[in-house]
């Protein structure tokens, strides 16, 4: 067992675990953070996603030890004082989900693809989504919450011009 | 049935009013004031009228319960579970409205054994047409009571009063009581048969619109604890050893160096294996670790599946024909337009994106399970059996799940976790790895259908045989007006452990028989969708194959060898569905993607609109898998490719253009809707696959490599 300090949805948490232990497992079994979602421990579904400095990973494949100094994000970590961002707003108000295990995969994926596009277009949205499993097959209404969380997003940052 | 009043009962100190500790009994304590409804069937309604229920266990026969607490709020209880497929909504919409409340006012608790009623299971497509009007009777009940209360407290008719917005209002407003208030705290039971007079679709107000999913706040902060997500105070984590193959034996294990890693304990029952460790991570290498040989003897694989089924019939099964009619024999043997086809179906797993899972934990002789399934009684009964103990003895709990889409029947995970944590003492929590769930579970079942079939020479169906060996007997019999018929169901003994699959074998038969009915019109001539017509007495049916066909443009464009269209419909368990497809095929002829699906539905009354284009899309999307890629690849014993990575599942790029039409008969009962929207679209493709390529491909899934076959030169 090492001892790690990591950076998560803004606090800074101790953890032991084994050097090799997935992010995923830690956040899961030790730190009881269970937004992220096990669904293949491969690399293949996305239901463990979470943002590392920005970038969505997934947190089945990359070791506790990798992850020292990183800023992390997990489901848990979205949105300030009970309010959605507008990527979770716009997964509610699209009803993109059903069983809703994908989701927090989905809206972190999502939320990643917008502060890189702002506005992604069709194509975008399906190429960066694409290693994200939904079984339920709710993939048109994810499409649908992207291009609504752009619009609302939109909505929520005024022009740079419009900014004192 | 007059309300009983019953005596007062202590309500439980909080701190015992959760966990697992907490029995039926306790819980109708709980309940506190109100009025408290059950609903059982005419047939077992109880004679007595004395009879009261404070504190005692409510008649078995009772299929559900409702109860209007004193602040109004209003509970309901069911045994049906929620996977993704909406009746946590869609149920509430219906009581709500039928109660006159606001559809928030309402919570639903499911799943629950020792909360809720005995429930078979939630399969088949039954909680929409038997569970919501047991509901809705319940609810219409309650209303009626609170009506004959307020009657007799201001001393009017109770014609004069009506119920809206949870009051009972009299004289258009002039005076009104909430629900609450008029229970007045005391505690109140009615039960009821299911014969309340209820409202109309016509008359719907919060039933049959798109209210949004209960709770998709806490699925889009992480917050919903899904059953793997469960976490109990001092609870170890399990591993279970798997054979390197079915039906292996052991034949010798050495565990010496899994037991020396810390905290962790071996636990062996016959071939049983299993490791307990304080953490996951630990749990997985020690089970590494372990040494274990295993003889797995030879067995089937997919090479020469289908031989396999049809010489290895189920011994003992009836070999009845499920229909016959007149002879097909001679009507074969004159009729002009005849086509004979061998169809199949592989094995394909439901892969599930949450695993099965289960944290059993052992309490003073009472076991409660945490698991996801669709049958939290059957899974009860499974716990019961195995280690012998009494209902009250045993809860299930099933928290909203990863879903299952039929594949969560069975409470494996469940028995392991409880096993693991009997010898362990602590509460074990138990989530097959992916590569588990492909093996351990079970599969939707591998199926041969041969059909042969004729039509005169104007085009109408004269004879149609459909043998269906193994895969099952759903949809087996065709929709269509044919006069002489001979359909039958063969049971085969499965080299692979298999069992329900979303729409059953309606996907199968269905496939079969809409591709035949395609050779079929082409054989004579005539438009797929006119042969259909032709054929087809079934207006429901009819409605929707029109429906989709209008939408689409059906024979607007004529394929071409880059673009098919293709059409096919179908119905079982009360919905009827037609569907219509573009496909595209691209480099050089080998790339199949399916671009623009039109699906016209149809299942009575609507209850959530919303809801509805949810289930139909996602079965569509489900369908592509089953239809073009997904397939369970087997030999003797072993399954050669349990993971993502080679077992291939619909993505976002496989996405098509997707339109649903609703027909809504408001005059017909609802029925379900989460299954059979997943028959319609393997047909369709293979129908437009053919319209480009003039290639029959009778094989699901018809592109098991990725691309199609070079066409016979
Ligand atoms: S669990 Fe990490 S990609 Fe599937
Ligand atoms: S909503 Fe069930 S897996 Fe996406």
């Amino acid at each position: 067992m090492a001892h790690y300090l990591l950076h998560i949805n803004g606090a800074s948490l101790h953890v032991a675990a084994p050097s090799d232990e997935t992010l995923l497992s830690v956040l899961r079994n030790r730190l009881d953070l269970t937004g992220a979602k096990y669904g293949c421990g491969e690399g293949q579904c996305g239901a463990c996603t979470v943002l590392i400095d920005g970038v969505p990973t997934r947190s089945c494949l990359i070791p506790v030890s990798a992850v020292g100094g990183a800023k992390i994000v997990t489901i848990e970590g979205l949105g300030q004082d009970g309010q959605l961002t507008p990527v979770q707003q716009a997964f509610v108000e699209e009803g993109a989900l059903q069983c809703g295990y994908c989701t927090s995969g989905m809206v972190l994926r999502a939320t990643a693809l917008l502060r890189e596009t702002p506005q992604p277009g069709h194509e975008q949205i399906v190429h960066a989504m694409d290693g994200n499993l939904c079984r339920c097959g709710t993939y048109p209404r994810i499409v649908a919450a992207v291009q609504l969380a752009a619009r609302l997003q939109a909505r929520a940052v005024p022009p740079e011009g419009a900014r004192r | 049935m007059t309300p009983q009043h019953i005596p007062a009962l202590e309500v439980l100190p909080a701190s015992e009013s959760s966990g697992p500790q907490l029995d039926r009994r306790d819980f109708l304590k709980l309940l506190g004031g109100g009025v408290l409804v059950c609903l059982v069937p005419s047939a077992a309604m109880p004679q007595e009228s004395g009879r009261t229920f404070g504190g005692h266990e409510l008649p078995k026969e009772i299929s559900a319960w409702l109860h209007i607490a004193a602040d109004s709020r209003v509970t309901v209880f069911t045994g049906k579970v929620e996977v993704g497929q909406n009746i946590r909504t869609s149920l509430a919409q219906s009581v709500a409205e039928e109660l006159r409340v606001a559809f928030d006012s309402i919570t639903m608790v499911m799943g629950d054994t020792d909360l809720v009623p005995w429930d078979a299971g939630t399969f088949g497509s039954r909680t929409t047409p038997t569970m919501t009007p047991i509901l809705r009777a319940m609810a219409a009940a309650a209303r009626e009571l609170l009506v004959e209360m307020a009657a007799r407290r201001w001393n009017v008719a109770a014609a004069t009063l009506t119920a809206a917005d949870g009051k009972i209002v009299h004289a258009q407003g002039a005076r009104s009581l909430t629900y609450g208030e008029l229970t007045r705290g005391e505690k109140l039971v009615k039960i009821v048969t299911a014969q309340e007079a209820l409202t109309p679709a016509r008359e719907w107000k919060i039933a049959g619109t798109p209210v949004p999913k209960v709770g998709a706040r806490d699925f889009v902060t992480g917050r919903h604890k899904f059953p793997s997500d469960i976490v109990r105070p001092g609870m170890l984590y399990g591993a279970i050893l798997r054979p390197e193959g079915f039906n292996a034996l052991l034949e010798s294990l050495d565990s010496a160096a899994a037991e020396k890693l810390p905290g962790v304990q071996v636990i062996r029952e016959g071939n049983f294996v299993g490791v307990v460790a304080p953490d996951d991570y630990t749990a997985h290498h020690a089970l590494a670790a372990i040494d274990a040989r295993w003889k797995v003897p030879p067995q089937p694989s997919n090479q020469g599946l289908f031989d396999y089924l049809k010489s290895h019939p189920e011994s003992g099964e009836n070999d009845a024909p499920l229909h016959v009619a007149g002879s097909v024999a001679q009507a074969m043997d004159t009729a002009p337009i005849k086509m004979e086809e061998q169809y199949t179906v592989q094995y394909i797993a439901h892969a599930p994106l949450e695993p099965r899972a289960a944290v059993a934990e052992w309490q003073n002789g009472k076991l409660t399970v945490w698991t996801g399934t669709q049958r939290p009684f059957g899974v009860r009964d499974q716990l019961m059996e195995e280690f012998h103990l009494a209902s009250h003895q045993v809860r299930v709990i099933q928290p909203d799940m990863g879903s299952g889409y039929g594949g969560k029947h069975t409470g494996d995970p469940a028995l392991e976790a409880a096993h693991l944590a009997k010898v362990a003492g602590k509460p074990v929590k138990l989530v097959w790895t992916r590569q588990e769930e492909f093996t351990w579970a079970y599969f939707r079942p591998a199926g041969l259908m041969e059909i042969r079939a004729a039509a005169d020479h104007n085009g109408k169906l004269i004879a149609w045989e459909h043998h269906n060996y193994n895969s099952g007997p759903s949809a087996l019999t065709t929709p269509y007006t044919v006069p002489n018929q001979l359909v039958q169901y063969h049971p085969s003994q499965s080299p692979l452990r298999q069992g329900s699959y979303r729409a059953l074998a309606a996907t199968a038969n269905n496939f079969a028989r809409e591709a035949h009915m395609d050779r079929l019109a082409h054989a004579a001539g005539i438009d797929p969708l006119e042969f259909r017509l032709k054929n087809l007495d079934e207006t429901r049916l009819r409605a929707v194959l029109q429906a989709a066909a209008d939408k689409f443009g059906w024979g607007h464009v004529p394929s071409t060898p880059e673009r098919g269209f293709g059409i096919a419909c179908g119905t079982d368990k009360g919905g009827y569905v037609a569907t219509c497809a573009a496909v595209e095929i691209g480099d050089g002829g080998k790339q199949v993607r399916i671009r623009r699906v039109v699906q016209a539905w149809e299942s009575g009354a609507i209850v959530n609109p919303d809801g509805l284009r949810n289930q139909l899309a996602g079965s569509m999307i489900q369908a592509i898998g089953g239809a073009l890629f997904e397939q369970i690849r087997f030999a003797n014993g072993r399954i050669l490719n349990p993971h993502f990575a080679e077992y291939r599942v619909p993505r976002f790029s496989d996405m098509p253009e997707i339109e649903i039409v609703l027909v809504n008969r408001k005059d017909l009962p609802s029925a379900g809707a989460g299954e059979i929207g997943i028959i319609g679209l393997a047909p369709a493709v293979a129908n437009a696959l053919f319209a480009a390529t003039g290639m029959r491909l009778s094989h699901m899934p018809m592109t098991p490599h990725g691309y199609l076959p070079s066409p016979p030169s």
